[in-house]
């Protein structure tokens, strides 16, 4: 229990719980009683709770709250496409690249990590898929799987493998500061895309897809998130302002591109929501499909111009 | 069923069937609270997959699992371990599928009827298609025309028949949904009404989640395939 009073994380965390409760009060007091956004706020302070309680508890922690994330995004990525008889099998093989992928994670392999899900989990998945000997709709099936792997594991792995990402400089919190530095970030900025769309309207990016994500929400979004970031920087990251915002307003792009691009998918399919674990979100993939690309970009920056 | 029987059902549910569906199929339940509350009633569900009897028998409060009596194919569970396994821990009813009168085949679930257990009954008789509503069998007629007054619940189940489907020993982990209709509505019908009645209540059920289809298949003829 000392332990994790002593942790780094724990103010930069209650800040984050002091602006959940802002949000909440704000909720609270302008949309109607059991409405979709107070479900949708109740849903955060579980999310943030699970959150807070895995960082505080630490690096293995955190890597396995992502790893359990990664499958279920991808159990849910699968069971709303549709799917031949045929890739049953190969799908039940697919998801021993999850463990696979976040044990690279966990041991701090990084030469691995960043090639196995793309070359040698696509190879074997390829070789079991043409085993099965299924040719209809080969193309469409082995697309879907590879697509499903890389947004939901190999990208998502990213944002775990922040947590054991050797540094240049120590950060003030260490590598669970950058993670939560990236997820507070994508995340914050859904939030705020999402009001200043509502509080500005006006037309939309691609109305074709994703009707409800206009300029306004997305040009704010990433203006408050590159605030956000610049304000969090000296507390979570070795980063001065002028970078920390720059990687703010990266973010909100990439977290804006895989929100309209899992949009896309859910319109192909013909579903709103890609699960209803979460009330008030919709599934898993509804909450982390800005992550999606965000994560490994994050990753990416960070490593480039701060990792050992 | 013997006491220790009873807590055998309860442990097993509570620390086995009930995490293993949690973790592997993510069950989410629309309208958990219209299932039945007390015995007698009947539980009818779309059949896909051996799971299906597991998770519906999940479904209901612990307190009335040994209440529970899911109707079996006796030619399937009459021998070997997945048989004793149905027969005492699940306490399934035994029914002949073929060389019977339906009344005489029915008589041991009218039976429970009347000694307030709850009946579940897959009224397709067979897993048959994963994913795909086939016809339903008279059997669930019998149940109807010999006991009017008991309710009937119809449930639709979705994803049990891709994460483990006839014919297949390979278990996948998919999201799986359950949804529980209001009672139906059955009083005035002809007997030869009843089977399209519910299998009609049991498809509606269907259209309030995302379809969800096997790729072989066109996009209109999976769960709605019956009409």
């Amino acid at each position: 229990m000392a332990e994790l009073l002593a942790s780094p994380l724990l103010w930069p965390l209650a800040a984050v719980w002091g602006l959940l409760l802002a949000a909440t009060a704000a909720v609270v007091t302008t949309t109607r009683r059991g409405g979709e956004l107070q479900a949708r706020t109740r849903t955060w302070w579980w999310i943030l709770a699970l959150v807070s309680l895995a960082l505080l508890l630490g690096e293995k922690a955190a890597i396995l709250l992502v790893a359990a994330c990664s499958y279920l995004a991808f159990r849910e990525f699968h069971s709303i496409v549709p799917i031949r008889r045929a890739d049953r099998a190969v799908l039940a093989l697919a998801y021993l690249a999850i463990p696979v992928q976040y044990w690279l994670v966990w041991t701090g392999w990084y030469g691995l990590f960043a090639v196995f899900v793309p070359v040698y989990a696509v190879a074997v998945l390829a070789a079991a898929a043409v085993l099965v000997g299924e040719t209809r709709g080969f193309i469409r099936a082995s697309a879907t799987l590879v697509w499903a792997l890389l947004l939901t594991v190999y990208n998502l792995s990213h944002l775990a493998f922040l947590a054991v990402l050797p540094l240049a400089e120590p950060a003030p919190a260490g590598g669970l500061g950058l993670l939560l530095f990236v997820l507070l970030l994508v995340q914050f900025n859904d939030v705020a895309q999402f009001v200043w769309g509502r509080l500005l309207g006006g037309p939309a990016i691609v109305p074709r897809v994703s009707p409800g994500k206009t300029w306004a929400g997305f040009l704010g979004g990433a203006a408050s998130t590159a605030a956000l970031a610049t304000l969090a920087a000296p507390w979570l990251t070795p980063f001065v302002w002028a970078p920390a915002a720059a990687l703010g307003l990266l973010l909100a792009v990439a977290g804006f591109l895989g929100d309209v691009l899992l949009s896309a998918i859910k319109r192909d399919l013909g579903v709103k929501d890609s699960g209803s674990t979460l009330p008030g979100h919709g599934g898993v993939l509804d909450r982390l499909d800005s992550l999606t690309l965000a994560a490994p970009l994050g990753f990416h920056l960070i490593r480039w111009f701060y990792g050992a | 069923m013997s006491r220790w029987l009873r807590l055998l059902q309860i442990l097993v549910f509570l620390l086995l069937v009930r995490p293993f569906l949690a973790v592997f199929l993510g069950l989410r339940v629309r309208h958990r609270e219209r299932l039945p509350a007390a015995g007698p009633a009947i539980l009818i569900a779309n059949h896909n997959s051996h799971l299906d009897t597991l998770v519906l028998m999940a479904l209901m409060p612990l307190r009335l699992l040994s209440r529970c009596r899911p109707v079996a194919a006796a030619d399937h569970f009459r021998s070997g371990p997945a048989g004793w396994l149905a027969r005492n821990l699940l306490r399934a009813i035994l029914v002949p599928r073929y060389g019977r009168t339906p009344a005489a085949a029915m008589a041991p679930v009218v039976q429970a009827l009347d000694a307030g257990e709850i009946v579940i009954l897959f009224p397709e008789g067979s897993r048959g298609t994963p994913e795909v509503l086939s016809a339903f069998k008279r059997g669930v007629t019998e149940l109807v025309c010999a006991r009017p007054a008991v309710p009937l619940v119809p449930v639709w189940l979705q994803g049990l028949g891709r994460s483990l489907p006839k014919a297949s020993l390979l278990f996948l982990p998919v999201d799986c949904s359950a949804v529980v209709g209001p009672p139906a509505e059955l009083a005035g019908l002809a007997p030869e009404a009843v089977p399209p009645a519910l299998q009609t209540a049991v498809a509606t059920l269907a259209t309030t989640l995302p379809p969800s289809r096997w790729a072989e298949e066109p996009a209109d003829s999976s769960t709605r395939a019956l009409d």
